[in-house]
């Protein structure tokens, strides 16, 4: 498992990255933990010219609070999100999905950021940053902007990053005070990969009603997306087991799902309702509790 | 008064594996390890295609590449290196001659077409994706049956049809069996193909000295004498001018015995260059053209009584041989024949088997090779039995088990299994595991809405293989024992251990002979110029043949040292004993010697008597008059989630009969990996073809392995039954835990089906395919 020959070049700062990559234009790819990119090198299956490496970039990670909730830069592993007090403090969501992904070697090299650009339909992020309503910063030349995560994924690999993007940080939002979230997952036995991934999120309303739900669901389709009918279906309901099953079962309505020799798509649906509901069901008893 | 030295005894005790620190710090050498200056490094352009004509081989742009030293076709090697050795072939078995590069045709997806050698492994990796061959993609054979039909594409043009052998195997008469049974089940059984996967791929390198006209090769392998004899043949090399080593072997669980075209081309290419040649498997080539396992597709036929006798058992089966045979192909199809009874007494049996070319790698050894798919039928059948019949699984087996003194049994295939008490490691199966009370839990989920079943296997294996009547000639093993002149011991040992763990368990049995630490001992295996020729490591025969070898020669070398101990103290040397790091008459414990002051005497000729032979170095060739016939009993505990189809382990527990245990530590580790194996073939392992003959699941995020957090804490016990076939009493158990696991798995989930009316579903019981069975059943009512 040999990559083709490849150049490489390790920026010191953001800009001089910002640099290369205009300089080499679609013949680089950006290397941060390697742990998509590596085995699409060796397989042969990416083939590009020059690797430019940002891992080492000052600035492009850690976790810090910010006014409305954190901001995680996107150099930061898997395994710092998943274990980080602040992120299970502020939006344990995100970290109970980090924690899911791959196992324990991926999460010490991956990072939020490759993972997210590299916007694999069947990773563990997308369902939650959707759910969160997360913002993706991406940085140019011509300066940096905010992408909502409803937005970011735009296809399978396919992200709404431009020619010439880095992206910087992830920035979460704080949940909705009283909210209960979970993630829930059924894993592709070999890779670990979701087949389906449900991130819910909760918020209580008066009188054992549900107020407002948001669900990400990665996995089932590509891209991964909020499971919209559900979540209206919800909205302002009793948070009885009927109500959450009649809101799950909408979990795929409207997308078309994968299909491979894995899981077929019907396979994939029926996945999908039923994670969908075990997930809201977690998220609810989470926010009683 | 001196006293008699308390003897320390080694056998029997869970001693860590003296190679384990080297293998967990990453100090141990594989064959990649060894660095030789000037090494060429090999690649291989391989077919994409499961079949294909191959017009053109263009290797002017490879030649051209960067470092590039050499390049070869099928055609540049015409003639000049013997086709891949076969064996173990059935009367009338047609054989097609298997090419070290593909001619005209490409029989299979990852067949070598052509190969490039360059000076570094890049560089022939680059150089082998310029390789330019000109493929017309054809039809190819990928499903048994359909191979079968008259209109298939042929997979070898000269056979005039897809059939590859047929063998069959009787005993009893069948048809009176089948009348005289009360019930017949019926149930098409398939075993699918699955991969081995060692951790380390294959590998090898090369290195031939033009000057001594002598060759070493490292490869990754069980069998560095086989590999020796038969790839001399292949390239026309006397055998004594090539020396095989067999380093750090990542594991092989079957296949690494084998000879493969890319270790003749690496022979053959250091002789024509002079140089060194290395090449290392990828996962992506040991998953498309190292041999796969198992793949036989089934139709079997069990007759009972109502009482749950039972009184024949016929099987029908198409088995997958893939394009070529490698090296025991066929063999491995006979051997689920002679394992068909199982521990059964069943009167009348017929196995009817049918080989099959079909446009995929050949199948071959895989850990249990042959005997899995027997057990797996077996239990397959006695559940669906039971089931019929309303009995309790456990009953219906110990229903038909022979009884204890009923041993030495004859099988209606034709063995005698000199020992066993099935009954035994039953009962204790069921106690350790509270089988009553997992029934009353089941019954108690089930009321709950939750499904739980319980899965029992209860097996026995053909191991310590064996006489050498069933293989070929060669089921003998070797040792080589020597006391060096300063009191250490050497163990020379023909078998191959790849992970087993006989340089722990040899020096066991060496050390308590001769009284002596066993640090003191060493034991040497895997290169053929230093141990004797010996048959390798396989079919459970490493500690059986080989460590009964090793008794042998240690006890013949231990005479000839009492002997001259004997001398010495003016004794007899019936009353020499051995312990506690002394020599000394047992009659008279003060006359005593240190164990080094008599091994160095053997070497000082002046103090031996004239005519003396000096040395105390002896070989014994152990040949077993039988095979073994380990046994056991496994129960597992499940969980279904029937609207994901995900499986859950609950509780395993296994009572496995392996004879004596010379290291029980390692009997362990050796039944834990087996069940980790075998529930993998239960739950999640095939190899899936695309219709074009393209595996679509070969890789390792595709194909899954199963994982430690998907396996609960094995719950072992043992009972002992030694056997009298070899001086240990031990029956080998390396393959005990995948041949139990695997049914018993399989059999846990269909019970937790039942309620559905779900009594059968072929391997591999991944989610969805668990998740259709149910709704299938929930949509037509229950069955």
């Amino acid at each position: 498992m040999i990559p083709a020959p490849f150049g490489y070049k390790r920026p010191g700062t953001l800009a001089e990255a910002l640099a290369l990559l205009r300089e080499h234009g679609e013949d680089a790819r950006l290397l941060s933990g390697g742990h998509s990119l590596l085995p699409l090198l060796k397989a042969r299956l990416a083939r590009p010219g020059v690797l430019i490496d940002i891992a080492r970039i000052p600035g492009l990670s850690g976790i810090t609070e910010t006014a409305g909730g954190l901001r995680i830069g996107a150099l930061t592993t898997h395994h710092e999100v998943e274990a980080s007090p602040l992120v299970r403090e502020a939006c344990p969501l995100l970290a109970e999905a980090a924690g899911r992904i791959g196992d324990v070697q991926v999460r010490n090299r991956g990072t939020i950021g490759g993972s997210a650009a590299h916007a694999d339909p069947a990773s563990d992020y997308p369902a939650a940053l959707l759910a969160l309503e997360a913002a993706l910063v991406a940085s140019s030349p011509d300066g940096t902007r905010s992408i909502p995560a409803a937005g970011f994924f735009t296809g399978p690999y396919e992200s709404a990053l431009k020619p010439g993007e880095i992206l910087t940080a992830v920035e979460v939002p704080s949940p909705p005070r009283g909210s209960g979230e979970a993630y829930l997952k059924a894993a592709q036995q070999a890779s670990g990969f979701a087949v389906c991934g449900v991130a819910a999120l909760v918020v209580p309303g008066p009188g054992g009603t549900i107020a407002s739900a948001r669900v990400g669901v990665t996995g089932v389709a590509a891209p991964a997306y909020r499971a919209r009918k559900t979540e209206e279906a919800l909205a302002g309901k009793p948070a009885s087991p009927d109500a959450l099953r009649r809101a799950a079962a909408l979990a795929a309505e409207g997308v078309e799902p994968l299909d491979d020799f894995y899981a077929s798509a019907d396979f994939r649906r029926q996945l999908a309702r039923v994670y969908a509901e075990r997930a809201l069901a977690e998220a609810l008893r989470r926010a009683k509790g | 008064m001196a006293s008699i030295p308390e003897a320390p005894k080694f056998i029997g005790v869970p001693i860590k594996r003296r190679d384990d620190p080297r293998l967990i710090q990453g100090r141990a050498r594989y064959v990649d390890d060894f660095q030789l200056p000037g090494t060429l490094h090999m690649a291989f352009a391989r077919s994409p295609y499961g079949h294909a004509a191959i017009r053109g081989v263009d290797l002017s742009k490879a030649r051209a590449a960067p470092g590039v030293v050499a390049a070869y076709a099928g055609a540049d090697l015409a003639g000049k290196i013997g086709p891949v050795p076969v064996a173990g072939l059935v009367p009338d078995a047609r054989v097609p001659v298997q090419p070290v590069l593909a001619g005209g045709r490409a029989l299979f997806a990852g067949e070598p077409v052509a190969a490039v050698v360059a000076r570094t492994r890049y560089q022939a990796r680059d150089a082998a994706d310029l390789v330019e061959v000109d493929y017309q993609a054809l039809d190819a054979v990928v499903d048994l049956e359909k191979a079968l039909a008259p209109a298939a594409p042929r997979v070898h043009a000269q056979f005039e049809d897809n059939v590859a052998f047929r063998w069959a195997i009787a005993g009893g008469d069948i048809e009176a069996g089948l009348r005289a049974a009360d019930v017949v089940i019926k149930q098409k059984i398939a075993n699918p193909r699955v991969v081995p996967l060692a951790l380390e791929p294959r590998g090898v390198l090369a290195h031939y000295l033009p000057g001594e006209d002598k060759m070493t090769i490292w490869s990754s392998t069980q069998v560095p004498h086989k590999l020796r004899t038969l790839l001399a043949q292949q390239i026309g090399m006397a055998e004594n001018r090539i020396r095989v080593i067999a380093p750090e072997v990542g594991g092989g669980f079957g296949s690494k015995l084998n000879v493969y075209r890319e270790e003749a081309l690496a022979a053959y290419v250091t002789r024509e260059l002079g140089r060194p040649v290395k090449w290392i498997e990828s996962r992506g080539e040991n998953f498309l053209a190292t041999i796969h396992g198992r793949g036989q597709l089934g139709e079997a036929e069990m007759g009972l009584r109502r009482d749950g006798t039972i009184t024949a058992l016929r099987y029908n089966v198409l088995a997958d041989c893939g394009a070529y045979y490698q090296l025991l192909t066929v063999a491995i199809f006979t051997l689920t024949g002679l394992m068909l009874p199982g521990p059964y007494k069943i009167p009348h049996i017929e196995m009817k088997v049918t080989g099959v070319f079909t446009h995929k790698m050949a199948t071959d050894a895989y850990r249990g090779a042959g005997r899995p798919e027997a057990t797996y039928i077996l239990e397959r059948m006695l559940d669906l039995a039971a089931l019929e019949l309303g009995m309790d699984p456990a009953e219906i087996r110990r229903k038909n088990f022979p009884a204890k003194a009923e041993f030495p049994y004859a099988t209606s295939a034709g063995l005698t299994y000199d020992s066993g008490d099935y009954h035994a490691a039953l009962d204790k199966a069921l106690q350790k595991a509270g089988y009553p009370e997992m029934r009353r839990q089941q019954a108690e989920a089930r009321r709950q809405g939750r499904c739980l079943g319980v899965g029992l296997s209860t097996y026995v294996e053909i191991c310590g293989m064996g006489p050498s009547a069933a293989l070929g000639g060669q089921g003998w093993e070797s040792a080589r024992v020597r006391v060096e002149p300063t009191g250490k011991v050497t163990v020379f040992s023909g078998a191959s251990p790849h992970g087993q763990g006989q340089e722990t368990s040899f020096a066991q049995i060496a050390a308590d002979a001769f009284g002596i630490a066993v640090e003191d001992v060493e034991v040497i295996h895997g290169d053929t110029d230093v141990v004797p020729y010996g048959v390798g490591t396989f079919g459970s025969r490493g500690t059986v043949v080989g460590g009964s070898a090793v008794v042998f020669a240690r006890d013949k070398v231990r005479d000839k040292m009492a002997r001259f101990a004997a001398m010495r103290f003016e004794a007899d040397a019936a009353d020499i004993a051995f312990a506690g790091g002394k020599v000394f008459v047992r009659s008279a414990p003060e006359k005593s010697a240190p164990f080094a002051r008599i091994a160095q005497m053997a070497y000082d000729a002046i103090q031996l008597p004239p005519g003396t032979e000096p040395g105390l170095e002896e070989t014994h060739f152990f040949e077993p008059p039988n095979f073994t016939f380990p046994f056991g009993t496994h129960v597992v505990l499940v969980e279904v989630d029937p609207q994901t189809g995900e499986v859950k382990i609950l509780r395993y527990v296994a009572v496995d009969d392996v004879g004596n245990m010379i290291n029980p530590l390692l009997v362990r580790g050796q039944i834990h990996g087996g069940i980790a194996q075998g529930a993998g073939q239960a739950l999640e392992e095939e190899v899936i073809y695309g219709g074009g003959g393209q595996p679509l699941n070969a890789t390792l995020m595709h194909y899954a392995l199963p994982k430690a957090h998907q396996l609960p804490r094995f719950e072992l016990d043992h009972t002992t039954t030694p056997t009298s076939v070899n001086p240990l009493g031990a029956k080998g158990v390396g393959e005990a835990g995948t041949i139990g696991s695997t049914p018993a798995v399989v059999n846990a989930v269909l019970d937790a089906l039942a309620p559905f009316g779900v009594h059968h579903l072929d391997m591999p019981l991944r989610p969805e395919k668990i998740w259709r069975a149910v709704s299938r059943a929930r949509k037509g009512g229950p069955a």
